[in-house]
């Protein structure tokens, strides 16, 4: 029972890190995208609750809100728009590169094994600083704001523009095709 | 204590996937959303190191990407809409034509 107690957010993050794992993997491989979007949504909210456990839980709510809330909803938009139908007759794979892919990604997850290794098992940090604002405890969304908008407070308005550009440019490549008569 | 490694290791995995399903899946759609496992697997980086390092700007380097996720996914379902009214198909293998 102490064991459990002692090490109870390893097992979340276990749970959650499966979950997580799984659902990328399903959308990997799932032919239809409406199950490949719902398997995504189940790796946006796992990690979420990953983001709970690393103290970072304004990032969790944004996460729920902007990924499973807004960028899924764009997703299923689309898939309802594209008519899917046709797509399953088709091969979803492309199968000259299947027989590279697999020790290529194995390559490439070994070698970023290594760098992470030597990360191992340094001792985490204070924590203080991700609840507290100039040494004063308050919440991690009053971090997190005063850092955002005290440091980081030209990178934000940059990422307004960037917002308004992708609007402007989502409109404009959605439109339908006009002949010159609205010009 | 969940050590920093764990989330690493997760990150790992995620980007890996990702990777794998940007190279290897014909559909578009399902590139993009390989494409958001990826950015998802840095914000778990950064959080993680941000941990580590006691370090609150791990956490607001994250709202960005997402905002950036949220922008490109826009743009690129707009491609993808595009691609549809010109096409007529999402599959990548048959979109090998520079102009329209």
């Amino acid at each position: 029972m102490d064991w459990l107690i002692a090490h109870f957010a390893e097992l979340v993050f276990f749970y959650l890190a499966g979950i997580a794992v799984i659902g990328a993997g399903c959308v990997l491989v799932f032919r239809s995208p409406i199950n490949a979007a719902l398997a995504l949504l189940c790796t946006f909210l796992a990690v979420a609750g990953v983001f709970v456990l690393a103290h970072a839980e304004l990032l969790a709510a944004v996460q729920v809100l902007v990924y499973a809330g807004g960028i899924m909803v764009l997703f299923l938009f689309a898939i309802m728009l594209v008519n899917v139908r046709v797509l399953p007759e088709q091969p979803q794979f492309l199968r000259k590169l299947t027989p590279f892919v697999v020790p290529v990604a194995l390559a490439l997850a070994g070698l970023l094994l290594v760098a992470v290794w030597g990360i191992g098992h340094r001792p985490v940090g204070d924590l203080s600083a991700l609840t507290s604002v100039e040494g004063v405890l308050t919440g991690n969304t009053e971090a997190v704001s005063w850092s955002l908008f005290m440091q980081y407070l030209l990178p934000f308005e940059v990422v307004s523009i960037v917002l308004l550009v992708a609007i402007i440019g989502a409109i404009v490549l959605g439109r339908k095709e006009t002949s010159e008569e609205g010009a | 204590m969940i050590p920093t490694h764990y989330f690493l290791v997760l990150s790992l995995i995620l980007f890996t996937i990702g990777v794998v399903g940007m190279v290897v899946r014909r559909n578009f759609i399902t590139v993009l959303m390989c494409l958001e496992l990826i950015l998802n697997a840095a914000n778990i980086n950064f959080i993680a190191f941000g941990r580590q390092l006691g370090d609150i700007t791990g956490q607001v380097f994250p709202i960005f990407i997402i905002s950036i996720a949220a922008a490109e996914a826009a743009i690129g379902l707009g491609i993808i809409i595009a691609l549809v009214r010109l096409k007529g198909t999402v599959n990548l293998d048959q979109v090998n034509v520079m102009e329209g």
